[in-house]
């Protein structure tokens, strides 16, 4: 059941992105001209090799840095342009992170670190609800330290998509884990962006995973090598690395 | 460079902010060491160089007449080494050009040549001709004060008669290092003045033909001085000898132990503090790096770095911190010594005082403060060392938080997120916020103890000069008179009030401790002495028994109800039991009252006075003085107000200056503290802190974790502050309480705000420094890594 997103305006809108780092003598280009759109309600896996500038386009996408050039438009809001308070709002309002290593707090439990965010956004839902739906709805009171691995990613996503937000960004969501717990985590972001048809990113370098995108960018060396969409696309449990 | 090295400057350059902070507290405890050290070296070794290349004498005793024949009897006395007699008395100066009188001491030297015992240190002319009698030489401050020089002269009375001396020559004596009048607690150098004289021409004007009226004596060495006192005081006893007494209770020398008493435990206290201080930051600092740092510890094990190597590694971390402190220490102590210098030359007459930094006391401070790095870091490096290489591999087992008991209170359901995170960290590491409340509670303590003392300072002149004594102007007689004196005095001009006194020279002794002072004789309810009990209420005098100065009985042992033992050292000599009526609290000198009838019963005489105190007429004091000069009896005149003005003069000299050098200190090690501590819990928490911006949270909201923790800490510490300032303020009070002087324990309102007032402003400016940091946090990078 593939989403038609073309026939929807884009939520992302990228125009000639590069950034490059000046270390001393060494300028790295770890984007060189990115070009790309993004669609309410896709999923779209990004593919490429560890070093090929993933990170640092999401990390635009989302607001945590800025472009060297170029342009990044999300819903006519032009965010290369945006002042530190309007990233900050739109970090608040509109996205929704989930790193390699969980980064909860250790002294929150499952519920607060949830309800961390939801205390401070517009339209959230409850956190009770986000941790049901990633599946820990009986482990609430427990600390980041009585969790496993792909448990405290789990609250991560639930703390992510608690603030109802317009996109999910994923960098490396199972870079930390097994498999078998690396399938669980993936599970719940597919369940979420079909239930909620929340924009969801997974960047990832094990190309298995982009078997269950609605689209799959490649990139390398920081430039999109290769966009195509998933004819056959597939649950998260039919996966296995 | 070895790549290890390397590491550790990148560590240094890391933590250069908390690096330079523990350094400068480091150094101040070097600089203290070294300034309070050199001091005291300079000062021991002076005083010992002048005491013995100038004969200072051992044993001094003074008398009314005893014949020079007496002396061999002296002589004889197994332990004694040399004995010399000599005239001494008082004498009346005038200067040009100075309007008030001059009280002097004038002191025979043998014809023509310097004395056997107590030389003197010519500082300009030469020692009188033999067979002249005019001619004196005068001592140094007092020519100083009045830029005086040898070949000028002086107006004098010397019993009555006026005479004009010429000076021939400006010294020092090893009697004088301090030089003070005998009824001062200050020197006053244009006041008073030490003179010395041709013996024949003073035995001429105080009638001592074939006599002397002071001896003095050397031992030879491993002598018993009291069993020689004891023999002296027998053998002079009935020539009138007010009592034989050592060095100990000889006035200048006597100061001088005071002052080097109180160096010898600055020396200690203050190096103490600050090294105390350095080690505990160095503590905290290192534990942390170390915490931080597991797995590159593991690796570096992994890869064959010795335990050794691991540990020197991180002591070498300390060793650079304590070498830049040792470098700004003995610098700015060097610095400061020399400063110091010109202080004591002003207080103390040596020959020369050499502030010579000694490569001893440079070797000890760096010792010292190598001792205390070391000791601080000693804990934290030990753990690195200890640490298994697969053991560190693995993350550090995770961090245990639980819901405290305040958070299960209603308080608690109304608390946010954020308020919820600080509260669980507080608690979930309670050693180390306990240690932080500590350190920054005892950087507000050396701000109470500072400041505490510019208040109990005042507080101290305050009693004595308002409570104690209210007399204008105070006179000592050469000897005791009738009671008539009084109406005699009256009738002067200017004289509103006068109330007598009669002073005694005794010595008091309880159990196994005496102690020579004089008992004064007050009338039952004076007016202008006031006698303090401990509550600084007025008494009045029970009409038997003894009141002394709580710390005199303290120092006896004694309390109220024991019977003391007293020796009566003047007139018809003997001892005689007395009950100790009660105690009295005065700051300034050590004293015994009884009522004066009472006194007067033991001394067997009728009412006889040694002194008087008046109210005058300040605008009549010019005519007033005249008159009172003029009375054969009258040996000294002292004006209360001029006493206190000398003193405060001395305090805002010395004792202020250091007060201020504290102050400074304190202050910085404060902001040390805080901001060490502000710090370390910025990198602890960099990465949630940026996890929660990259959630929506605003700089503002974020900050709030950290500064509210800041602020938490820093309010739980300063009621620590004020309880361990008031603390160390006893301590310090206790220890720098001296026969001359004791500051009244109390501290003000104004240094408990003045303690809050410190560590607040330096939490103010960490939380400036803090809040640039996390303005430039960098969200990406602090997530990047595990
Ligand atoms: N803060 C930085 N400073 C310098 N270079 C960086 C920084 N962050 C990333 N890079 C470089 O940019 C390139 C892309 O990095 P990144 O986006 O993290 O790659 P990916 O996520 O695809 O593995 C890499 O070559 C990396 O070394
Ligand atoms: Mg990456």
């Amino acid at each position: 059941m593939n989403k038609k997103p073309e026939s929807d305006s884009p939520v992302f809108t990228i125009r000639g992105l590069t950034k490059t780092y000046i270390m001393g003598e060494v300028t790295i280009h770890a984007l060189r001209g990115v070009n790309m759109e993004l669609f309410p309600g896709e999923l779209v896996v990004l593919l490429g090799a560890s070093g090929s500038g993933k990170s640092t386009l999401v990390n635009i996408l989302g607001g945590l840095d800025s472009a060297t050039s170029g342009e990044v438009i999300y819903k006519n809001q032009n965010l290369t342009k945006a002042s530190d308070r309007d990233l900050t709002s739109f970090r608040r309002n509109h996205v929704g992170f989930v790193f390699q290593f969980y980064n909860l707090i250790p002294s929150l439990t499952a519920r607060e670190n949830v309800a961390i965010v939801t205390e401070i956004s517009r339209d959230p839902i409850k956190p009770e609800q986000a941790l049901d739906m990633v599946g820990l709805g009986d482990r609430l009171d427990h600390f980041p330290s009585q969790m496993s691995g792909g448990e405290q990613q789990r609250v991560a996503i639930a703390r992510a998509v608690a603030k109802s937000p317009w996109v999910l960004m994923c960098d490396e969501p199972t870079g930390a884990l097994d498999s078998k717990t690396g399938i669980k985590v993936l599970k719940v972001i597919e369940k979420i962006n079909q239930e909620l048809g929340t924009t969801t990113v997974v960047i990832t370098h094990n190309e298995v995973i982009s078997r269950m995108a609605d689209r799959v960018i490649r990139i390398s060396d920081g430039r999109i090598s290769k966009v195509f969409e998933n004819t056959h696309k597939v649950h998260p449990e039919e996966l296995s690395w | 460079m070895r790549a290890i090295n390397r590491k550790l400057i990148r560590d240094i350059l890391s933590f250069k902010g908390q690096v330079a902070a523990i350094s400068v507290v480091t150094g101040a405890g070097g600089m203290v060491l070294i300034l309070f050290a050199t001091t005291l070296d300079a000062i021991n070794e002076s005083r010992d160089r002048f005491y013995q290349s100038y004969n200072f004498a051992h044993v001094f005793a003074e008398i009314k007449r005893a014949p020079e024949s007496i002396s061999d009897r002296i002589k004889q006395i197994p332990g004694v080494n040399f004995v010399e007699t000599r005239v001494k008395g008082p004498v009346r100066l005038s200067v040009q050009d100075f309007e008030d009188p001059v009280q002097g001491l004038i002191v025979s030297i043998p014809d023509g040549r310097q004395p056997e015992l107590n030389r003197l240190h010519l500082r300009q002319g030469f020692m009188p001709d033999s067979g002249q009698t005019n001619h004196v030489v005068v001592s140094e401050p007092f020519a100083k004060a009045h830029d005086l020089r040898a070949g000028h002269t002086l107006e004098a009375i010397i019993k009555g008669r006026m005479e004009t001396l010429t000076i021939s020559g400006i010294a020092i004596s090893p009697e004088f290092v301090y030089q003070i009048g005998p009824a001062d607690i200050m020197p006053d150098y244009k006041r008073f003045a030490v003179l010395w004289m041709n013996r024949k021409a003073l035995d001429g004007a105080f009638g001592m033909d074939g006599a002397f009226n002071n001896l003095t004596l050397t031992l030879q060495s491993g002598a018993d001085e009291k069993m020689v006192i004891d023999v002296v005081d027998h053998i002079l006893g009935p020539y009138g000898s007010i009592g034989a007494f050592g060095r100990h209770d000889q006035t200048s020398n006597r100061f001088l132990e005071e002052e080097l008493s109180q160096l010898r435990i600055m020396t200690i206290v203050l190096p103490a503090i600050f090294l105390g201080v350095s080690a505990f930051l160095l503590n905290v600092l290192m534990a942390r790096i170390i915490r931080t740092q597991r797995q590159q510890i593991a690796l570096l094990k992994a890869f064959g770095y010795g335990n050794a190597e691991v540990g020197l590694h991180f002591m070498l971390f300390t060793a650079i911190i304590v070498c830049t402190g040792s470098v700004l220490g003995v610098g700015f102590g060097a610095w400061a010594a020399h400063g110091i210098s010109d202080l004591y030359a002003e207080y103390f007459q040596f020959p020369e005082m050499s502030f010579r930094l000694q490569p001893g006391t440079i070797i000890l401070a760096v010792l010292v403060a190598f001792g205390a790095g070391m000791l601080g870091t000693f804990r934290a490096v030990m753990h690195a060392v200890r640490q298994a290489p697969a053991e560190a591999m693995r993350p550090p087992p995770p961090e245990r938080f639980t819901r405290g008991w305040l958070e299960q209170s209603f308080f608690g359901r109304i608390l946010s997120q954020s308020s919820r995170i600080i509260l669980r960290n507080l608690s979930r590491y309670r050693f180390k916020t306990s240690m932080s409340i500590l350190g920054i509670g005892l950087s507000g303590a050396l701000l109470l103890l500072g400041s505490y003392q510019f208040g109990s300072v005042n507080h101290m002149l305050d009693i004595q000069y308002r409570l104690v004594q209210k007399m204008d102007l105070h006179l000592s007689f050469n000897e005791q008179v009738s009671l008539s004196a009084r109406t005699e005095l009256l009738v002067l001009p200017g004289v509103h009030y006068v109330e007598t006194y009669r002073s005694v020279p005794v010595r008091l002794s309880h159990e196994r401790k005496e102690y020579r002072t004089s008992l004064i004789g007050l009338d039952e309810n004076p007016n202008l002495r006031m006698i303090l009990d401990t509550h600084h209420q007025t008494v009045s005098l029970p009409p038997e028994g003894l009141l002394m100065t709580l710390y005199l009985a303290d120092y006896l042992g004694a309390s109220a109800g024991d019977v003391i033992q007293m020796e009566v050292m003047e007139g018809h000599r003997r001892t005689l039991k007395i009950p100790l009526a009660g105690m009295v609290d005065e700051p300034i000198g050590i004293s015994a009252y009884m009522n004066r009838d009472a006194l007067n019963a033991i001394m067997r005489e009728g009412p006889a006075i040694s002194g008087a105190w008046l109210l005058t007429d300040e605008t009549r004091h010019g005519h007033l003085f005249e008159k009172l000069w003029d009375k054969p009896h009258v040996a000294g005149i002292g004006l209360t107000s001029r006493d206190e003005s000398n003193i405060r003069d001395y305090i805002e000299d010395t004792v202020l200056i250091f007060m201020i050098i504290l102050l400074i200190l304190a202050g910085s090690i404060s902001f040390a503290v805080v901001y060490n501590n502000a710090r370390i819990a910025f990198a602890e928490r960099v990465r949630e802190l940026a996890t929660l911006r990259v959630l929506g949270f605003t700089r503002a909201e974020v900050s709030w974790i950290l500064i509210g923790e800041m602020g938490l800490i820093t309010f739980l510490s300063i009621p620590l502050g004020w309880i361990l300032g008031t603390g160390f303020a006893f301590l310090l009070n206790k220890a720098i309480s001296t026969d001359l002087f004791r500051l009244p324990f109390i501290v003000g309102p104004d240094s408990f705000a003045f303690s809050a007032g410190g560590v607040l402003l330096a939490s103010a400016l960490s939380t400036i420094f803090i809040a640039r940091k996390l303005r430039r946090l960098d969200m990406v990078l602090a997530l990047k890594t595990e």
